[in-house]
């Protein structure tokens, strides 16, 4: 009776400090999701499954949140909504195709020949489009819908050299790998891989080098970082090789494990997008661990719905983060 | 040496189908269809500054509402218009209550996901809108492409015009519904623009924060825009559809929002007569890489689809760099945000 009583007592104010604790650490409350999720499938599905098919996601998680970093940052660091995002990574994947395919060289020597173009390109609207607009103040309008002018030009080209009919990399579709009693196809290992490195290393970097250092003080405060005598047009050229070369290895990864189509790229825009949002516009970690999350989310419905659906769980993730908590997981509660 | 006058003139024009009155109906069946799109983006974008990249999800709504109640549901043709446009404005309602009050930027994004969304649907619930092989010709008599109810209408506007055009295209009593709704819609719009309803529109999009300082609640008139926008919506794809005949969730691209936005462009903003005047220039543009033969090596099917892309990419690029304001709209009614 007693006992009862206090547990009545205890609980209102047990879940005013949870609340609290999930407003100022939300990180907490979408792992929390995350686990219980697990849990279910688990218990519903087997371990087995579950592994199975997280492995999957880790693949595609690996390319959304590769896509997803630079694209942040672009974001964070040059106000830029950057619909052509998508696009890069379709340019990507075309140029390793003509490396890999056309000219037969190995796909190592692609996959750097992808990052550099991507890079390039990147580089290249930079210098033609971006500072000239951001020179005479252009508003948030004219920004994005010159992006999208850009993502259709970028796909304009592709289609051009490269025609609408689906393209394949020169890799090994058929062998497969176990992995632990999974069973894992050795291409898709090998993007799983290079994606998990590509993004530690791309973790480490900004969380330890200056430049890394520098493109997150950007993105958080530009004004605060330019006071602070960091030169930023420097920062946003290096911005911008980060996001092509990073947004290039994520198109040749999709092109490895699906195959080439012009639309490729902005097919992957929008669970990119939602992985952004999800991890906080600007924020680069948050955006790694919430491309990975989205993925793995992805793969993971498969065992609950028809995989023809799956398409469908990125835009519920970004529909309920815009409903919920648009500053995203990792972001600070300020104005959207 | 013989010389090929192909070599000479790659970019003949044929003069053909340019004399093909045919090719210009069907050429302004598409302008009047995507004036209307623009006409909506105009009243959201221009005139309340809200930037909505969901045009193509209300036409899909529209046009498959409409389709599937009358091909599943056995309503007829006038009673399934308005529950359609219903459907299509309960739809920008349910969708802006959340994303309306986020900024401008999230709501960009929301839009153009809840439109994907949308068009995922269509491809996927197949017993229900045919996926991706498509819907509205009878299976059994797919010669039998359009509700008796239109073709009722078609035949008489056909009997109204018989004495001075004996054997018009098949798509013109189209275009004259078509433009003949542009030039309601456009009148109805100008005069509610200059309502005090108009006005707060504007309010909200200069400056959202002093419209709520003065009691306005904007989010009611920002859900009235885009329910308005939807409205317009659907009726474009009612069009589409009676162009197009079968409906395909292709039809329904995020493609389609952006050839609207570069319609409204290229009009202007803030001005619902360019509209009319950017959406017969831009499909004039587009289409005219019809009637110009090009040569066939360079110039494949696809390739000619790439430079429709390409042109559109670079008149969005363009206008935006050296002319964000387009033909009639005001330069300082352009600069959104920041």
């Amino acid at each position: 009776m007693e006992a009862g009583q206090m547990a009545e007592a205890a609980s209102p104010a047990l879940r005013e400090r949870l609340e609290e604790r999930l407003r100022d650490n939300p990180a907490l409350g979408a792992m929390a999701v995350i686990a219980v999720i697990f849990i279910v499938l688990v218990a519903t599905h087997g371990l087995h499954d579950v592994a199975q098919t997280g492995l999957n996601g880790l693949s595609l998680g690996a390319i959304y949140a590769l896509g997803a970093v630079g694209l942040t940052l672009v974001y964070g660091i040059l106000r830029l909504v950057n619909f052509a995002h998508g696009d890069f990574l379709t340019f990507g994947a075309y140029m390793a195709y003509l490396v890999n395919v056309t000219w037969g060289a190995p796909l190592v020597v692609a996959v750097f020949w992808a990052m550099i173009a991507t890079a390039l390109i990147g580089l290249l609207f930079e210098r033609l489009l971006w500072g000239p607009m951001r020179r005479q103040h252009a508003g948030f309008l004219q920004l994005i819908l010159m992006s999208i002018g850009l993502a259709f030009l970028l796909r304009a080209i592709v289609q051009w050299f490269w025609g609408t009919q689906i393209r394949l990399l020169d890799v090994d579709t058929t062998s497969t790998v176990d992995v632990l009693g999974l069973r894992i196809g050795q291409t898709e290992l090998i993007v799983v891989v290079v994606g998990v490195a590509v993004l530690l290393a791309v973790g480490l970097m900004l969380r330890l080098t200056l430049l890394g250092k520098r493109m997150r003080a950007l993105s958080d405060d530009l004004e605060l970082a330019e006071t602070a005598g960091i030169d930023t047009r420097r920062v946003v050229l290096y911005t911008w090789i980060f996001a092509g070369a990073l947004a290039g290895l994520a198109g040749v990864l999709a092109g490895a494990i699906t195959n080439l189509r012009p639309e490729l790229g902005f097919e992957l825009l929008l669970p990119i997008f939602a992985a952004v949002i999800l991890g906080g516009i600007g924020d680069a970690f948050g955006a790694l661990a919430a491309g990975l999350v989205i993925g793995v989310m992805t793969e993971w419905s498969t065992l609950v719905i028809e995989p023809r659906w799956k398409t469908a769980v990125g835009f519920l993730v970004l529909v309920i983060v815009l409903v919920i908590r648009p500053q995203g997981i990792f972001g600070k509660a300020k104005a959207v | 040496m013989s010389l090929d006058p192909g070599a000479i003139f790659p970019l003949a024009v044929t003069l053909e189908s340019l004399t093909d009155p045919s090719f210009w109906v069907g050429v302004g069946v598409i302008a009047g269809t995507y004036a209307i799109v623009g006409l909506g983006l105009q009243l959201n974008t221009g005139f309340t500054g809200i930037v909505n990249f969901g045009m193509a999800a209300f036409m899909a709504i529209g046009a498959y509402t409409m389709a599937i109640l009358v091909l599943k549901a056995g309503f007829s043709f006038w009673l399934s218009l308005p529950l359609a446009m219903l459907a299509s404005m309960l739809f920008g309602v349910i969708v802006g209550l959340p994303s309306l009050r986020l900024r401008a930027d999230y709501f960009a994004i929301a839009t153009i996901a809840m439109a994907e969304v949308v068009r995922l649907f269509a491809q996927n619930a197949r017993g229900l809108t045919g996926g991706n092989r498509g819907l509205f010709c009878e299976e059994e008599n797919p010669s039998n492409c359009y509700p008796d109810a239109w073709n009722d209408v078609a035949d008489s506007i056909n009997g109204l015009v018989e004495n001075l055009w004996a054997d018009p295209p098949s798509l013109f009593p189209l275009l004259l519904v078509i433009w003949v709704a542009v030039g309601l819609a456009t009148v109805a719009l100008i005069y509610v623009q200059r309502t005090p309803w108009g006005r707060v529109l504007r309010a909200i999009r200069e400056d959202e924060d002093a419209a709520r300082a003065l009691g306005k609640n904007t989010l009611a008139f920002k859900l009235q825009s885009l329910a308005i926008a939807a409205l317009l919506g659907s009726f474009a794809g009612f069009f589409l559809a009676l162009n197009l005949r079968t409906l395909h969730p292709v039809d329904f691209e995020p493609l389609v929002t952006f050839f609207a936005f570069s319609v409204l462009i290229l009009g202007g903003m803030a001005n619902y007569k360019g509209v009319f005047v950017g959406s017969i220039l831009f499909w004039f543009l587009l289409e005219g890489t019809r009637f110009i033969e090009l040569p066939e090596p360079p110039f494949t099917e696809t390739r000619i689809a790439a430079l429709r892309l390409a042109i559109t990419g670079l008149l969005l690029i363009g206008l935006m760099a050296f002319r964000p304001q387009g033909m009639f709209g005001k330069r300082q009614e352009m600069v959104l945000g920041e």
